[in-house]
């Protein structure tokens, strides 16, 4: 087919931190140096933000150094951290507050922001888009583009107006080729077009798996003399047993607004665990529904996030592109912070093409010094520093993981001289169903707790009905005929947003039934599928969730 | 000949609604806003005019906050020539909205005046109708199909009890119901070079108007939640429990 195509020297896949930065960094070295850039931002959510969901506590360190005086700005970094707490809960009704210096040091929050990152994102859009940047969100880049001799060329839009069975509708739109001389993938954990560069490229060789957790998050109103703009709230151990990892965070943001969320550890091995219900029933401990009882839900959302740390960086660079923030992955597993190490590879990634664009011709050239710029910077060293955090938390479980990390963190540093890995990948870490105990979890009461289908529909979340299918199975026996025997097809609860169910059809067989248009785009069937048999790829652009301040 | 298509900045449909703690109204703010779906279909149906040959120019218009050039710039990539932003942070009555789009009709004369049949934010229905008796213009509202021939145009409207053909002179008020059209999506260039089509500014004062403040809002409130219901083992039962709640 013949299509429409436009030409920039600089395509950016992802209106995140990442990407955004990436692209207001272009445009200010652009100016500082009097040259003529075009640069262009392709995002898939129907606006920038609608897809952007993190906790979050920002550490401005990036932010600094891209924008000084965002201050001035206006950038909605509104709430300081005033408090840290942190504590072990130890059943469904206790928990202990742990004492400030036994908190390992990059749990520490002075000097740390509570924002949305949305809206974060939004004042970012709004800097590049000010400096000249193309933003487009409500297009999805379906499919990488290559050249004759292999390397990246740009990305294909998806086609807009297919119905179900693929055929096209009256109002069909061709997707359109965005070329680029060096395109910068920041989709975010576990991009899809990120996940093919990999594979094509072998850029995982040498490299840990990526290990993952998925976060579910909510967003309170409650009461104001419950309220302490600033708060920080960390908390371990109950729900999940000492050899699940993960934990829940609430953080007291402005108008009397409570962003909360627990983060469930891909690696689990029960197959009967559900990370829904393991949020939903963490809110019942008392440290938590203190805060929450009078209070109102306004929003929910989900996604995964990538925590294998320094030992799962993937090669960033290859011919025509490079990878940066997430769709790499740079979180912080110790800091649980992720976007100031996206922000400062998005910055990297900018500085890498800008330099290299002064000496001669980049287009489909690989920037291999991205790689060396990411060794040599703050994201390398404290990403060095805390390589084993998460490691230990996998060898030794949570409370004696914990005591590692504070030792490691505290004492020595960072500086203990071994590195851990953990090399098994997270989808083969299940363990058969029927050797599992099943969690009593409670009912939703729908006032502190809820179901599924509710909370998926304070997401905003919508996709065209008539198109096609956004989850792919590579076999679509796998499901019925393998997932549910031995692992009571751990879809079903894996997915914070019901896609995934097992029906009986008229005759009575079990069968697998996708709910595609309740997907909140948080790529975790993608990712803990014992098989690897769900590959997510792009629903038509602007659809998936609309998330407002998250 | 002209069209003037209205389109209005309101919270997006997919979005849950969330009124305001002091029930002042419903939150909008970090809320994604989008344009009225009825209106997107009188742009749609208005370039569609265009493109039929039947009209040569779509002008947008909006009345709203500065924000509300997004929308604009929506409907100039749609294909729209050029907009009109007439710039308020006041909340807008249709009567107001009426008056305002009468001045501005004085000003550029189209010959059809499209707007959507209402707007999802307030369900008012009210503007294209008083807008048509402001200017003594007749008017086709709820429209289901346009056919503009010359001066007249035919027009079929959804009605309660089926549908109805109006055969009216232009210039009219036209408002568009929801099967009209299926509006088209925009193209990346288009986005681009909606950028930079011109939109011109006016303040409400400068188009000499005094706002109407008719209506006073006394209180937003969500609607009550839905009482879980109860399990009844057989009919006897069912219609012992509706006798004791005096349905039946």
């Amino acid at each position: 087919m013949e299509r429409e195509s436009m030409a920039f020297d600089v395509v950016i896949v992802g209106a995140g931190p990442a990407g955004l930065s990436a692209a207001c960094r272009l445009m200010q070295l652009a100016k500082t140096h009097e040259q003529e850039l075009t640069v262009c931002v392709i995002e898939k959510g129907s606006e920038v933000g609608a897809h952007i969901l993190s906790g979050a506590v920002l550490e401005p360190t990036a932010l600094n150094e891209l924008f000084p005086d965002w201050k001035e700005k206006g950038a909605p970094l509104n709430t300081p951290v005033s408090a840290d707490e942190v504590y072990y809960l130890t059943t469904k009704d206790k928990g202990i507050k742990t004492p400030s210096f036994l908190i390992p040091k990059p749990m520490h929050n002075a000097g740390n922001y509570i924002v949305s990152m949305a809206n974060v994102c939004r004042w970012l859009a709004e800097q590049a888009e000010a400096m000249g940047v193309e933003i487009f969100p409500g297009f999805a880049a379906a499919e990488v583009l290559y050249n004759e001799d292999d390397s990246v060329k740009g990305i294909l839009t998806g086609d807009m107006g297919l119905s179900v069975d693929g055929t096209q509708k009256e109002c069909h739109m061709p997707g359109m080729e965005l070329l680029a001389k060096q395109t910068i993938f920041a989709e975010g954990c576990r991009g899809h077009l990120g996940k093919q560069l990999m594979q094509k490229f072998d850029l995982r060789k040498e490299v840990d798996p990526q290990h993952y957790g998925l976060g579910i998050k909510e967003i309170w109103t409650i009461e104001p003399e419950k309220h302490q703009a600033g708060l920080v709230v960390h908390t371990a151990g109950w729900p999940l047993d000492d050899h699940t990892e993960g934990g829940g965070f609430l953080y007291h943001m402005e108008n009397n607004q409570v962003a909360l969320g627990f983060i469930v550890a891909l690696n689990y091995s029960n197959p009967h665990l559900s990370p829904f219900d393991e949020m939903q029933r963490w809110k019942l401990n008392p440290k938590i529904s203190h805060y929450l009882e009078g209070g109102k839900r306004i929003t929910y959302g989900a996604r995964a996030v990538n925590k294998g740390g320094m030992q799962s960086v993937p090669k960033l660079s290859f011919p025509g592109g490079l990878l940066a923030g997430c769709d790499a992955g740079f979180l912080n597993g110790a800091k649980i912070k992720g976007n100031h190490t996206a922000m400062k590879t998005g910055l990297l990634a900018a500085e890498t093409i800008f330099e290299a664009m002064q000496t001669g011709d980049i287009a489909g050239k690989e920037l291999g010094a991205i790689n060396d710029k990411y060794r040599n910077s703050w994201v390398y060293e404290e990403l060095h520093k805390t390589r084993n955090f998460g490691p230990a938390l996998y060898k030794f479980g949570t409370l004696m993981g914990g005591i590692f990390a504070w030792f490691d963190q505290n004492i020595f540093a960072g500086k203990l001289p071994f590195t851990w890995h953990n090399t098994t990948p997270d989808h083969n870490t299940l363990k058969p169903a029927s050797e599992c105990p099943k969690p009593d979890y409670p009912k939703p009461d729908n006032v502190l707790t809820f179901d599924k289908l509710s909370s998926v529909f304070l997401s905003s979340t919508n996709h065209e009905e008539d198109q096609p299918c956004h989850l792919r199975l590579t076999d679509p026996t796998i499901p019925i005929d393998k997932n549910l025997p031995l692992y009571d097809e751990p879809a079903q609860r894996y997915c914070p947003a019901g896609v995934y169910e097992v029906t009986k059809d008229e005759k009575g067989n079990n069968q697998f039934q996708i709910n595609g248009q309740n997907c909140v785009h948080c790529k975790t069937c993608d990712i803990k599928d014992p098989a690897q048999n769900i590959t997510w790829v792009t629903p038509e652009g602007g659809g998936g969730p609309n998330y407002g301040n998250m | 000949m002209k069209i003037l298509v209205g389109v209005k900045r309101v919270v997006d449909f997919n979005v849950r609604i969330q009124v305001k703690a002091d029930g002042s109204g419903v939150a909008t703010e970090g809320v994604k806003m989008s344009m009225n779906p009825f209106d997107e279909i009188a742009v749609e149906e208005a370039l569609r005019l265009k493109e039929a040959g039947k009209a040569e120019e779509v002008i947008a218009i909006t009345i709203g906050p500065k924000a509300s050039q997004e929308q604009l710039r929506t409907a100039l990539a749609m294909g729209a020539d050029r907009a009109i932003h007439v710039e308020t942070d006041e909340d807008v009555q249709p009567l107001t909205a009426a008056r305002i789009l009468k001045a501005i009709t004085d000003k550029e004369e189209p010959k059809i005046v499209m707007l959507g049949k209402q707007a999802i934010d307030d369900d008012n229905n009210q503007t294209a109708q008083m807008l048509a008796a402001l200017a003594n213009w007749p008017q086709a509202t709820f429209a289901s199909k346009i056919d503009v021939d010359g001066d007249s145009a035919n027009v079929t409207r959804e009605i309660d009890a089926g549908l109805e053909t109006l055969s009216i002179d232009l210039p009219a008020v036209i408002s568009t119901d929801l099967r009209l059209n299926e509006p088209r999506y925009v193209k990346l260039p288009d986005i681009m070079k909606a950028k930079r089509k011109p939109i011109e500014t006016f303040t409400i004062a400068e188009l000499g108007i005094e706002p109407a403040a008719a209506v006073k809002v006394l209180k937003t409130s969500a609607p009550a939640a839905r009482q879980a219901g109860i399990k009844v083992a057989s009919v006897d039962e069912l219609v012992a429990a509706l006798k004791e709640k005096g349905l039946i």
